[in-house]
Order: structure tokens, then sequence, then C-alpha cells
């Protein structure tokens, strides 16, 4: 399959167009909104369900198969604050609380771009080992730690770090994921056989509903892409591949999979849009939201939609030697 | 029935901040509040947040010295770097003294 046939099936995916219909409803200034209680109903669904379908499978899985991939994905939380951090100060010439901010973005990880790599991989074919939801988490909180750490020693003025700590690991996003990951283990197969008409049949439809509004989010900020500047562009787009790259690769000396490989990729490319702004916000209060906030979701996310998840697959392939 | 003056201190501030500021006002001293969700725009643009322009609107009854005490820890602590927009009315109030309890 060729890199343009690949993009097509992800173009022509109901999670992609429905992206794209939310940013032409966003563009073409329609009433059309979620309430906010939709919007968090949808992703608390979304990361339950992702929990609760990684415990089960967790269940199966020996600590041989996980071991390796687990510290190529400690290693990625460690590395891309670090390489986002020094990219953002040396090369873009931002401040350190704009570096470290923005660096805690991209250190940190998206579950819907997790969710939605893991939907592209198992359409081609090449589903993703069934343990990735427990790297998922392990990734969530390194990097937001790491970068805000670095911000934390260069610049004053924020709240102490072990308050962020707790804030982020009782976050919604934690607690429904570690939580799924604890009661989908215990419950096994039995268990999941009896919740799952719910939870997974219903999976990606609600994707696809959630994709629709990340696609109105991500639009309405678009209009700040003209206040942040050509280099957080090239950075919101660059980044990620390199990171991707790296992901690729360290997923497949890990012993992952094609599939494995590309979602742990798509991982270590993405910028959390969750966790990582009240992070940034409490603990760098100089640094400008605008910078992080529109890389993250008005460049990183849609290009990661968009072309990042294929592009990450292929890389997966390279690296597979496919 | 009797009323009396007090100030309505009310404090529209971006909702990340929601939780320190109301620790910060019963440490001042403050014995009640209410807080409802707020939308809108200011001087420093949208809110940080999922959905953007997530503001919450602090709001409370207190003597003129404790209103004082409260715009006085915004100004030297938040305003610098947040959006917070705060401003003080004098209300007619019944059952004044409840708001005075605190020291």
């Amino acid at each position: 399959m060729t890199l343009v046939e690949i993009l097509m099936t992800n173009l022509l995916s109901p999670v992609f167009l429905a992206f794209a219909l939310g940013v032409f409803a966003r563009l073409a200034h329609s009433e059309l909104r979620f309430p906010k209680d939709l919007y968090t109903s949808l992703s608390i669904y979304l990361l339950f369900a992702l929990g609760l379908k990684g415990g089960v499978e967790l269940s199966h899985a020996t600590f041989d198969s996980i071991a390796a991939p687990a510290a190529a994905t400690l290693l990625l939380g460690c590395i891309t604050p670090v390489t986002s951090y020094l990219v953002l100060r040396h090369l873009g010439r931002f401040g350190e609380a704009d570096s470290a901010a923005i660096a805690a973005h991209y250190g940190s990880v998206s579950a819907v771009t997790f969710i939605a790599a893991q939907t592209f991989v198992s359409a081609m074919g090449d589903p993703a080992e069934g343990f990735m939801p427990t790297l998922l988490t392990l990734l969530e909180s390194p990097g937001i730690h790491i970068a805000l750490g670095i911000g934390a020693l260069k610049v004053s003025g924020g709240r102490p770090i072990h308050e962020t700590l707790h804030e982020v690991l009782t976050g919604r996003t934690m607690v429904l994921l570690v939580g799924g990951l604890v009661v989908g283990f215990l419950m096994g197969e039995k268990g999941w056989a009896s919740v799952s008409p719910f939870f997974e049949n219903g999976f990606k439809g609600a994707l696809t509903l959630f994709l629709l509004e990340m696609g109105i989010v991500a639009a309405e900020r678009l209009g700040d892409l003209r206040k942040v500047g050509p280099f957080l562009l090239a950075f919101g787009i660059g980044m990620p591949l390199v990171h991707g790259a790296l992901g690729a690769t360290l997923g497949s000396l890990a012993g992952l999979s094609v599939g494995g490989s590309t979602v742990l990729a798509a991982m270590a490319a993405s910028a959390s849009y969750i966790a990582a702004p009240p992070a940034a916000r409490m603990n760098l209060p100089t640094a400008n939201p605008t910078y992080y906030l529109t890389s993250s979701l008005a460049i990183t996310f849609p290009f990661n939609v968009t072309l990042g998840i294929p592009i990450y697959y292929e890389m997966a392939r390279m690296v597979h030697g496919i | 029935m009797p009323t009396e003056t007090l100030k309505l201190v009310t404090i529209v501030a971006e909702t990340v901040l929601t939780d320190q500021l109301l620790a910060a006002l019963k440490r001042l001293g403050v014995s009640g509040y209410t807080v409802t969700e707020a939308s809108g725009e200011g001087s420093r643009g949208r809110r940080v947040g999922e959905v953007p322009g997530d503001n919450c609107r602090l709001e409370t009854l207190v003597t003129e010295d404790l209103a004082t005490r409260i715009l006085d820890l915004l100004a030297a602590q938040y305003f610098a770097n947040y959006a917070v927009v705060a401003w003080t009315t004098d209300v007619q109030v019944v059952r004044g003294e409840k708001y005075r309890g605190a020291p």
C-alpha cells in the first residue's frame, strides 16, 4: 500500500470526516455547539471504555511482553519535554516560561490522538497490542512534570510543583484510565462480556461524535494562528514528526508490532490539551496561554489526525522493514 | 425588616483559579460565597480550558474592611498574570450580622 493510499484511508475514515465537518461548521459560523456536559460525558465514556478494554487485555499480557514497551514509553516521556524545551528556547528564542509551558504540552499525551491512532491501525489491519492503554497512562504525567520542573527552576512565581502532581494524578483522565485498567484487569473477559455491548459497540460512534466537537474547538483557535508566528506553526508540525520517528523506532526496538509502534509514535508526537493547560497556567502564570493552546489544539492535533498518524504508520513500517 | 450596608465583592476569573481563590478568600475570613459558571471575553481574550471562554464568578458579602483586603490580595497576586476582574457594590443586606462573624 502506498503512502497516498494510506493517507486516503485516513482522510475517508469517519473519525477524520467528522473532525473536518466540525472545522467546516465553525468556519462557516454555524450555530452548532456541543453542550459542555455532552463533551465531558463523551470524554468520560471514551476514557473509561479505553481503560476497561485495556485492563482486560492487560490481564492476558505477560510481564515480559510489556516491560520493554513500558520502558520505551517512560524514556519517551523523559525525552520529549526536554527536546521540546530546547528547540523552543534556543531555536525559537521563546522565553523560559513560554518554552517550558509549551514543552509540558508536547511532553504529555493526547488521549484522543491515541484513540484515533489505535482506530486507524485497526482499520489498516495492523491492530496495536492490547496493553497500549497501560502505556498511555505512563506517558500522561512525566512530560508535564519534567517541563514544569524546568520552568520552576528558571522562573519563579508559580505554585509548588507537588500540588500539580496531585492535580494531574487525580485528574479525570488519570482516574478514568488507571481506574478503568484496574477494573478491567479484575473483572477479566467474563466481566467484559457483560459490559462490552455498551462500551465496545458504541465506542467508534462516540469517538466520531467527539471528533466533530474537536473540529469545532480546534477551528475556534485558528484565528490565533496569526498571533503565534511562523516558528510555532513549524514547531507544531516538525516536533511531532521528530517525536513520532523516535516513538516508532523505540517502539520497534521494544518489540511492538507495526500497529503498536504507530500508536506509540502518535503518543510521543501528540500534545496534551486536557491535563497540561491548567497545570501550565497555574505553575507558569507568566507564560502566554495563546502559544500553548494554539500550538497543541489548532496545529498539532489537526496535523496528527490528518497526516501525522498515517505518516507514523509509514515510519513504523519502515523501521519494521516492510 | 432592618437592613445594613455591606459590600458585595464580585470576582470574575478564569476557571482554573476557582479553588485557589476560594482558599484565599477563606483565609482572609470570608464566611460564605456563591460560585457560578460564567463565560465571556476580556482584554486577555478567551480563557484556558477545554471549552474556551470558561470563567467563574465568585460573589461574597463582606464588611468594607474585608472587601479592601480581598481587592488588595487580588492586586498583589493575580492581576499581573491572570484574567481577573473584581468590583465591589454597596448592598443593603438583611441579617447583616451573619456576614460579620469571622475575624
